[in-house]
């Protein structure tokens, strides 16, 4: 081949890059000048596709809503929004260059996203070092324990979520627990977790099996869980349709010891996959957003939660999940911010957010403080039952 | 046995095609207006260094593999694992990848590169899956699903870091990889190789070493792979199963097919492509997958041969 | 003891048989063509969301399931005359990354038509166990395996007793000597794509209610039955439906005898020690490369 040919081909390569050079430039919108008026960008990047959709499509969808809600009403401090979302599809590295993008490109003064801990450990050194405020929507405790300076969550960990089933499965008198949990990062971070309190809880973990995120019969490994001896309760952590498929595995199989989900099924959702039938008697540890009506009047998350439900499911038309309310209490912190501090300067924010007392969210009453990025206690976490196909809470 | 064009000056040739490249890598960045372009284009350098390396397999020695990034994840994880149980400098662990993934490869490789076709494809995917399934499952070593971090590099006390910095870096090791390719593609073993690819069998009677010029092309393969993955893992400072999936996987084939199979600067531009695509049509939102996908399909049905050769013969028929 | 393995064997069997229905999309499509077709999940797919969309919508379920066919069909069919056609000619590896191209594609479409949530089926005739010898077993493990069945003695008649299945295997013995002898070898091609389309819309169809579905359900079911394929023998519509079952089979011991967390890799060894022992697969045929 010739040199005059390769050049052309050279050529050709440089006239591709160029033009998506040229694309993206197009794209891009020139950066916010912080003026009164001028809108404050808030980034997200949430896994709206791919393994962990169902926890990202109702952040989404949530973030969206409440957006313009805020905008409508006149936005903040006489700024409206602008909500900037990428979907990263539950891919870390695909999560750090939309997170590098949203700083260095879009200039957001905050972010609310991250859908799992996984995509949230990858983005969180990008707005550590860019000193910009990162509300992460993910689960996993690694995430603000040791804290970062600039990255807060809205969700319960998954830590709370064994201490809370533990609690109550002391509470029956029963200690011997057979683990049954999903292979995707939700199930094996809380797996984790549980394995490490399950001592202090006074609980033995007899048998601890494992199911891929996407398999579609799980009956082999519970009837391993039902020949073991001694179980005498059933804790499954996971998240999407796996779950389901498990509590129908366990009524298909007979199996009558008490089952535990984790907070990953808090969706009436759950319900409508496991069918009523099986769920019935099944126990989670979930926000109070499942049960808002049931909570006593004088409840001071009654009216945020049935506010927020409300408006959710008159919007989509379907059912809320505690994931959806994660965005919603991560948006409003952060807005309540930018209020206080009347500045979108990311140390200013920050400080304004660690700042935050008695917010009540959907996910309960938040208390941030420099040492606690997340400021939820147990008491925010709700034991409920599945019983006629709705969820009842029970005694707390 | 045909002698194809491309070796009539394969010393200008391989040389205009580096200088192309490192032209381009050069000048690029005069035309980014912030530094998530540095990211970007870094991202694509990276990406390219893995694809190349699946070339010289697919391209020039005619073996699919589906678990290619079963070597980018050795190689990314590495750079986690190395530092935290060997008490490795991290920088160290780069090269320690490639020689783990090399290994892999040779052992592996020996009894699955007697497969052919569908057959060998089928086996790479296992094993790219066993690799996933040990980095997810082995939770307390690889902190599983949800990744592990990666310690900063230093080098004689200056911290690497920042956008910028990576750009280079990748550049320079895209630019290493593609010197590399190129040569193979030329040398001996590449035509040794050149004939694998057009018949097993006659290669074979004309006295090639069919076996062992397979494996190597599969453990040079893999080091290119762990080579990307390691450096992906520093510019990311974490790293997920993901980086080591099927889905992953799968992507790396597209690139080398779309850009041309036959040609190493078509794995550059493939790679490019895949990565800059879904960066480009944010703005579409929801329908980002099926704009996807129609582009891949339009792109393999108008330019079969892939983007490189494709356009070259579209060029060479418009000169004539 | 007798009863666990029972237990795990029907199990094995339900999920496999699907595996099996996947695998025979595959072959039915590599034979008229030497493609991979990694769009055959999304066939999968399309069969379980439209039947549950339809249902919702007040069809009663049969003819929601004959609607889902004839979408997947008609898909299918499209896939081949828009995208398969057009690149004639075209080596099977660029056709194979077209599959890709167009699974994104049909992932994505469904995705806006319909949405990114689970969806639930009911069962075709209650969900009540039936106790067998100590093992209970869904009536829709039944459905799944009788339709399994059908499917299989269906093909098995179509291509042994009819002409046109007799020119389908015409050309999956060898396209030049079929074409001479007159088979229209690019509408044979196009029959495969609607089968095969139909065959996994069948098999989505009577999963559903067992594993659920959502638009994303094709991607793992395209590698399972790719793998079953293989395992079985590329190109032998028997060797599917056995690579099929024994995989699922295989995955179901694993995880309730060896290890639950590692059943895809016993499932994947024990595949890689077949081909290494039999490099064509369990039913493949020896092929002999020519010069």
């Amino acid at each position: 081949m010739g040199l005059g040919r390769m050049l052309r081909r050279g050529a050709l390569t440089l006239g591709a890059l160029a033009a998506f050079g040229f694309a993206f430039s197009a794209l891009r919108a020139t950066p916010a000048l912080a003026q009164q008026g001028q809108p404050i960008r808030i980034g997200a990047v949430l896994s709206v596709t791919g393994p962990a959709s169902f926890l990202g499509d109702p952040e989404d969808k949530t973030l969206r809503l409440y957006v313009n809600r805020i905008n409508q009403a006149g936005g903040i401090n006489g700024r409206p929004i602008q909500l900037i979302v990428y979907d990263d599809g539950g891919d870390a590295n695909r999560a750090r260059t939309f997170a590098t993008r949203l700083v260095e490109d879009d200039r957001v003064v905050a972010m609310v996203g991250g859908t799992t801990t996984g995509t949230t450990m990858a983005m969180r050194p990008v707005f550590e070092d860019a000193r910009i405020p990162f509300i992460s929507l993910a689960g996993g405790i690694e995430i603000i324990d040791p804290v970062s300076p600039f990255t807060f969550k809205t969700p319960h960990t998954d830590r709370m979520a064994c201490e809370k089933i533990f609690a109550d499965i002391r509470a029956r008198g029963l200690s011997r627990v057979a683990l049954i949990s999903g292979t995707d990062g939700f199930g094996q971070s809380m797996r984790a977790q549980c394995q490490r309190v399950a001592q202090a809880a006074g609980i033995t973990i007899v048998a601890d099996e494992q199911y891929g995120p996407r398999d579609s019969d799980m009956t082999p490994q519970l009837t391993r869980i039902r020949n073991t001896q001694g179980v005498e309760a059933v804790v499954n952590p996971g998240f999407g349709q796996g779950p389901a498929i498990v509590t129908r595995g366990y009524a298909q199989l007979g199996i009558r010891l008490p089952l535990y989900q984790s907070h990953g099924v808090a969706s009436a959702q759950f319900i409508e996959l496991a069918t009523a039938a099986a769920a019935e008697g099944v126990r989670l540890p979930a926000a109070a957003l499942l049960v808002a009506e049931q909570l006593p009047q004088n409840d001071p998350q009654r009216q945020v939660l049935i506010d927020y439900k409300t408006a959710f499911e008159r919007e989509f038309n379907q059912p809320v999940s505690t994931f959806g309310g994660h965005a919603y209490d991560g948006l409003m912190i952060l807005a309540d911010a930018i209020r206080r501090a009347n500045s979108t300067d990311g140390t200013r924010l920050r400080d304004a957010i660690r700042a935050t007392r008695g917010f009540v969210g959907t996910g309960g009453v938040v208390n941030m403080s420099a040492t606690d990025h997340m400021g939820l206690d147990l008491s925010a976490f709700r034991m409920v039952e599945i019983r006629g196909g709705r969820f009842v809470l029970i005694g707390n | 046995m045909r002698l194809s064009p491309r070796w009539q000056f394969p010393f200008r040739a391989r040389w205009a095609t580096l200088l192309i490249l490192a032209a381009v890598i050069g000048t690029i960045p005069w035309f980014f207006p912030s530094g998530f372009y540095f990211r970007v284009a870094a991202l694509v350098w990276v990406t390219a260094l893995a694809a190349v390396g699946l070339q010289v397999l697919m391209g020039q020695a005619g073996q699919v593999s589906l678990g290619h990034a079963g070597f980018v994840g050795i190689g990314a994880y590495a750079m986690a694992l190395g530092p935290k149980y060997l008490g490795l400098d991290v920088l160290l662990c780069l090269p320690l990848g490639a020689i783990v993934a090399a290994a892999v490869a040779f052992v592996v490789g020996r009894p699955i590169l007697r497969l052919k076709g569908h057959y060998l494809a089928v086996a790479t995917l296992g094993f790219g899956m066993l690799v996933t399934m040990v980095l997810v499952s082995e939770v307390g070593i690889t902190g599983g699903p949800d990744g592990i971090r990666v310690p900063r590099a230093e080098l004689f006390g200056w911290r690497i870091r920042g956008g910028e910095t990576f750009y280079w870096i990748a550049g320079v090791a895209l630019l290493v990889g593609v010197w590399i390719a190129l040569n193979l593609q030329d040398s001996p073993s590449g035509r040794a190789l050149a004939a694998l690819h057009d018949s097993e069998v006659a290669a074979r009677t004309v006295g090639i070493d069919v076996a062992a010029h397979k494996l190597r092309a599969f453990v040079i393969a893999a080091v290119y792979g762990a080579v990307a993955g390691g450096l992906l893992a520093l510019m990311n400072g974490f790293v997920t199963p993901d980086a080591a999936g099927f889905l992953a996987s799968i992507e790396y084939v597209t690139m080398v097919v779309i850009g041309g199979l036959a040609s190493v600067p078509g794995a550059v531009v493939g790679a490019a492509l895949l990565v800059l695509l879904p960066q480009t049509l944010t703005f579409l939102h929801e329908y980002e997958q099926a704009v996807l996908g129609v582009l891949i399909m339009l792109f393999m049905i108008f330019l079969r041969a892939g983007i490189v050769p494709g356009l070259a013969a579209l060029l060479r028929r418009k000169a004539a | 003891m007798l009863a666990e393995l029972l237990q795990f064997l029907v199990s094995g069997l339900t999920v496999g048989a699907v595996y099996a229905l996947v695998a025979l999309g595959f072959t039915l499509i590599y034979n008229a063509s030497d493609v991979v077709n990694f769009a055959q999940g999304e066939f999968v797919m399309l069969g379980g969301m439209v039947t549950v969309f339809a249902v919702a919508a007040g069809i009663a379920l049969p003819l929601a399931a004959a609607l889902a066919i004839l979408v997947a069909v008609a898909v299918g069919l499209l896939l081949h005359r828009l995208a398969i056609e057009p690149a004639r000619g075209a080596s099977a590896v660029t056709l194979i990354i077209i599959t890709i191209g167009a699974s994104i594609f049909l992932r994505g479409v469904a995705q806006i038509v319909f949405d990114k949530r689970f969806h639930q089926l009911p069962a075709f005739s209650g969900s009540d166990p039936i106790l067998l010898a100590g093992a209970a077993i869904l009536p829709q493990s039944f459905w799944v395996l009788g339709g399994a069945l059908l499917v299989f003695l269906g093909l098995f008649v179509f291509l042994e007793k009819t002409l046109l299945g007799k020119a389908v295997l015409a050309t999956a013995a060898n396209r030049l000597a079929a074409r001479l002898v007159g088979v229209d070898t690019s509408f044979v091609l196009a029959l495969s794509f609607g089968l095969s389309a139909a065959i996994g819309a069948f098999a989505g169809i009577l999963i559903t209610p067992i594993t659920l579905t959502s638009f994303d359900v094709g991607t793992l079911l395209a590698l399972k039955g790719f793998a079953a394929a293989m395992l079985g023998g590329m190109g032998s519509p028997l060797g599917a439906v056995v690579g099929g079952l024994l995989l699922g089979v295989l995955e179901s011991f694993a995880a309730g005898t060896i290890s639950s967390a590692y059943k895809d890799a016993v499932a994947f060894i024990v595949i890689l020690a077949v081909l290494f022992a039999m490099p064509q697969g369990l039913f493949g045929r020896r092929s002999v490369e020519r010069v």
